[in-house]
């Protein structure tokens, strides 16, 4: 479904991400993990078309399709999600409306029929509940005055309202307690799908105990330089990302 | 469901490419006085009204003030100087002396112009509780639901007609709350107005249903002086909305309107303005001149006004809505939205005069600035000594968009009174690209984007608005933000 060709990308002139290589099949999901600054975010907004992220070298592929030429909003409509780390507030703006205009914009892109008010109502409170999301979000304004959690489960409605093809999770998991995890983890789990293909940013095993990755990646200094299945989790968990820096080297 | 907000994606794609949709002009015989203004086109306009003695003396005491005054200087805006001599003062559709009765005489070109408009005069509004009192040019020529108005005691009709049926009314209360000498404009107004809106709300009524006025500049060259006066006796209740539209000139006109709103004990007055005026092309050529006097004195105990204002029109907007708070426990409400763009200019705000003990006032001010567009928000409050215990709470936000646009504020605030309270908060911010971002991340466009996170920054204004208003601010406003970004 995903594939990243050798990637290059520069943010503010300096070369973050190095020819990264990345192959992701539907239905999978692939755990990214590297300690800060390696380039992990860099990778969550290149794919979804940050103007501030510029690619200088390599292509990137879903369903055969390059995204390099499309737009932020048009790779939303070709079925990519990015959960972000830092959601942004938007201050005014109903939380139901502003799901109502989204989900609408990428109905209207595929040439389906626009949902009224009443179906999306319904539509999204039903999500809310399966998600064990409280409905009083749905009525404030977009991410105005939530808790770090209450972004972060407000994204996840947002996912499972969306039906991406592609959701990309950067660092959902950062800044969340024990129960905030669970019930995103959950979330997350009831979206995985034969169809869907997920990728997961952390710096943290934890999150992984909950979301069971079928692939793990270690990306340092903009390169994927391990890849294995979630047994490398646990021993970077164990053995600190050092160990594969100094392996690497040695 | 927020009904506003459902509109907006719809609207957004309906007037694409559309710049200035009301820029249309009706060819209709009109009875226009030639260019020039002195003491003889005063007794003209005075005759052609039919007026009584003291009408004709009040204007022409008026325009002898006004030959002494000059130009204010203070605002935060440029204009060239205006050739007041090559203005006509008086235009009537129709032949002299052949005034429209009803609906079925008036022109049916005019009719289309309401049409055009969105104005329908026919039954659909009843189904909406509105009742029109249309003013094209200088003249009101139909007015509608006046028979269930009447029954209810109100009194709605154009400000002519009042002075013939309701002389006394009219003399004891037009000029009580802007006198003729009040400023330049205010003070050109009352030597040449030509008519306007009288409304007279009786003791403990509570107003049937929602008043409204269009008012169309259609000949050029002509300045529109309407002047507007609200009456609510003791404990009534009157929501009025004013709803304006011009067609494309290349020169600009200038309009310079007067409102008095009078509310006596426990009367309550919501005045409702969306004022699009054509503004100018992206050169600054052409647009109106809105340059407009709007008080209203809460004399009576507990009595309350409140001004909710949209402008997005007119080349430059220069308006103060006030509120003189002399009854004990009066409330005062200022809720405004004001859009530059392009080589616009506006000026505009509110002044809180507190008079009375345990006053209150309110007041809420977003200015949107985009292209070229100047705002400046411009307001007073003045607690007096005998406020004991007066409030007031200002919040006054502007946002820009783009990096030539300018965001000015200068609150006046004079407190002659330990026990008053005077709150001010001011922001100014940016559309952020993380904001545009995240929109886009979830499918939006970028135009969608901005247009819904300008309407959340106006919401708390569009909600003081009746919804048919509330609807049609959010499709000026996503008609002037087009283009804006990108």
């Amino acid at each position: 479904m995903l594939t990243i060709k050798n990637l290059s990308v520069t943010v503010s002139g300096k070369e973050i991400l190095n020819g990264l290589n990345l192959e992701v099949n539907k239905g999978e999901t692939h755990a990214i993990m590297g300690p800060n600054g390696s380039g992990k975010s860099t990778l969550a907004y290149t794919l979804a078309g940050h103007k501030e992220c510029v690619v200088s070298n390599g292509n990137i592929l879903l369903n055969h399709e390059s995204l390099l030429d499309l737009d932020t909003e048009h790779r939303a409509h070709k079925g990519l999600f990015l959960a972000m780390q830092y959601p942004v507030e938007l201050p005014g703006v109903n939380n139901m409306t502003f799901m109502r205009e989204s989900l609408n914009s990428i109905r209207r892109s595929k040439g389906e029929k626009e949902y009224d008010s009443l179906e999306l109502i319904n539509l999204i409170r039903q999500t809310a509940k399966q998600l064990k999301l409280d409905e009083k979000l749905l009525k404030r304004n977009v991410n105005e005055g939530f808790s770090g959690g209450e972004k972060k489960r407000n994204e996840i409605l947002q996912m499972a309202l969306l039906e991406p093809k592609l959701a990309i999770l950067d660092e959902t998991d950062s800044g969340l307690d024990i129960d905030a995890l669970r019930i995103i983890a959950n979330g997350v789990n009831m979206l995985r799908t034969p169809e869907r293909a997920i990728i997961l940013i952390t710096h943290y095993q934890r999150l992984l105990d909950y979301i069971q990755p079928d692939y793990v990646h270690v990306l340092i200094d903009g390169k994927i330089v391990r890849s294995g299945d979630k047994q490398l989790a646990l021993e970077l968990e164990d053995k600190g990302y050092n160990w594969i820096v100094d392996g690497a080297a040695a | 469901m927020n009904l506003i907000q459902e509109t907006t994606e719809q609207t957004v794609n309906e007037l694409i490419n559309n710049d200035y949709q009301y820029g249309f002009v009706t060819s209709i015989d009109s009875d226009t006085l030639p260019p020039g203004l002195n003491e003889d086109v005063i007794h003209k306009i005075s005759a052609k009204k039919n007026e009584p003695t003291w009408v004709l003396e009040w204007r022409l005491k008026a325009y002898r003030r006004w030959l002494k005054m000059s130009d204010p200087e203070w605002a935060h805006i440029k204009y060239p100087d205006i050739d007041f001599q090559g203005i006509s003062y008086y235009s009537s559709p129709g032949k002299a002396g052949e005034g429209p009765k009803s609906l079925d005489e008036v022109d049916p070109q005019l009719l289309d112009a309401y049409n055009k408009l969105g104005i329908p005069l026919e039954e659909q509004k009843v189904l909406s509780g509105i009742a029109v009192d249309a003013v094209f040019d200088s003249v009101s020529v139909a007015t509608t639901f006046r028979d269930s108005l009447e029954k209810a005691g109100v009194i709605f009709c154009s400000l002519s007609e009042a002075i013939q049926k309701h002389s006394d009314l009219v003399k004891q209360y037009m000029g009580s709350v802007v006198p003729y000498s009040d400023n330049f404009y205010a003070c050109l107004n009352a030597a040449v107005f030509t008519d306007g809106t009288f409304v007279y709300i009786p003791k403990g009524v509570h107003c049937p249903m929602e008043l409204s006025t269009y008012f169309r500049i259609n000949e050029a060259n002509t300045g529109q002086f309407e002047r507007t006066l609200i009456i609510a006796e003791e404990g009534s209740y009157v929501s009025y909305l004013e709803g304006c539209t011009a067609p494309k000139r290349d020169k600009n006109q200038l309009h310079a309107a007067v409102v008095e709103l009078v509310a006596m004990d426990d009367a309550h007055i919501k005045y409702s303005t969306v004022q699009n005026w054509y503004p100018g092309d992206e050169q600054g050529q052409g647009g109106i001149y809105n340059f407009v006097t709007k008080r209203g004195a809460c004399r009576g105990n507990r009595s309350h006004i409140s001004w909710t204002q949209v402008e997005t029109g007119s080349a430059i907007t220069w308006k103060y809505p006030s509120c003189i708070l002399a009854g004990d426990e009066s409330i005062g409400e200022f809720y405004s939205v004001a859009v530059t763009r392009g080589k616009q200019q506006a000026d505009t705000g509110t002044k809180m005069l507190h008079i009375g003990a345990n006053t209150k006032s309110t007041i809420v001010s977003k200015g949107i600035s985009v292209g070229h567009g100047q705002n400046t928000y411009r307001g007073l409050v003045r607690m007096t000594k005998r406020a004991k215990n007066a409030r007031n709470h200002t919040q006054c936000d502007s946002l820009l968009l783009g990096d030539q646009c300018g965001a000015h504020t200068f609150p006046y605030i004079e407190v002659m009174n330990p026990s008053a309270i005077v709150e001010h908060e001011a922001t100014t911010s940016k559309i952020s690209d993380e904001q545009l971002f995240y929109c886009q991340q979830r499918g939006l466009s970028e135009e969608d984007a901005v247009s819904m996170i300008v309407n959340g920054f106006c919401k708390e204004v569009f909600k003081e608005l009746p919804m048919e208003f509330a609807v049609e601010a959010q499709k000026l406003l996503s008609i002037t933000l087009e283009g804006a970004v990108g």
